[in-house]
């Protein structure tokens, strides 16, 4: 009775159902965290008399430098391994994903090892984020142009 | 300062159910979170989120695409369709400046391991 009812309890732990309950209370505490910290750093930066767009955006790149060293140590990995999306989606996991590569290639030389593979997710992100930004301003351009 | 931890942990919460459910690889995420950011301030949600959560909604990638569509918009107001072209890359300019520099020199002062991505 025992014994089956602990086998019960190892399935049900290791079963995706829980699995996916676990991944996401990490992320949320993960991710909530890191924007919390990116809060702080805003504020700090907004109470030394740095207008509010600008404090948030030296937030930001506060935090990609951060996580640069984090990378760097081998510690943001680690971290990330526990953490899910909570480390992937801030800005934190995509100064990860430029950062990484480019140590890892650092063999093929720095032109066409670090230099390329910099842009590995990087190239990605700002191709699609520029992509759907210009497709945004031709809309706004145009429905300026007719309603405006 | 909750709502920052709230709704930037939903945010994270979000993608990780699409990458439990879809399997979805990382940078199809990425790609995803920055092209959704774009969307919300295309239709003007972006700013009010902005406003309730600060660095909630900045810090995760959707912020990288609000900012973009907020940058469009601005560069289209001041400039006419040139903005088209030019407010995408003003309005990331600094955290990709960022991510590419201290990538660069973390990469010239640490030797490297075999990783996933």
């Amino acid at each position: 009775m025992e014994r089956a009812s602990g086998y019960k309890a190892r399935v049900k732990r290791t079963s995706p159902r829980s699995r996916i309950l676990k991944n996401s209370i990490m992320a949320f505490i993960s991710g909530g965290t890191i924007c919390l910290i990116g809060e702080l750093i805003a504020r700090l930066f907004i109470r030394l008399g740095v207008e509010k767009s600008n404090a948030y955006i030296l937030a930001t790149v506060n935090l990609i430098l951060l996580s640069a060293i984090l990378t760097g140590f081998g510690v943001y990995d680690k971290i990330a391994r526990h953490a899910g999306a909570g480390t992937l989606v801030p800005v934190t996991g995509f100064a990860n994903a430029v950062v990484s590569p480019a140590i890892d290639t650092k063999s093929e030389g720095l032109i066409l090892g670090v230099g390329a593979k910099v842009f590995t997710v990087a190239g990605p992100v700002i191709l699609y984020g520029v992509l759907s930004g210009t497709v945004y301003g031709v809309i706004y351009y145009v429905t300026n142009l007719f309603m405006g | 300062m909750l709502l920052t931890f709230i709704i930037g942990g939903a945010i994270c919460v979000f993608t990780q159910l699409l990458i439990d459910l879809t399997k979805l690889t990382p940078a199809r995420i990425l790609v995803f979170t920055v092209c959704l950011g774009v969307f919300l301030g295309g239709v003007g949600l972006y700013e009010p989120l902005f406003k309730l959560a600060g660095a909630g909604v900045s810090v995760p990638l959707i912020g990288f695409g609000g900012a973009i569509a907020k940058g469009v918009a601005e560069a289209i107001d001041a400039e006419g369709a040139i903005g088209i072209l030019k407010g995408p890359f003003e309005a990331c300019a600094a955290g990709c400046s960022a991510a590419l520099v201290f990538g660069y020199i973390t990469a010239l002062i640490f030797r490297g391991k075999p990783k996933r991505l």
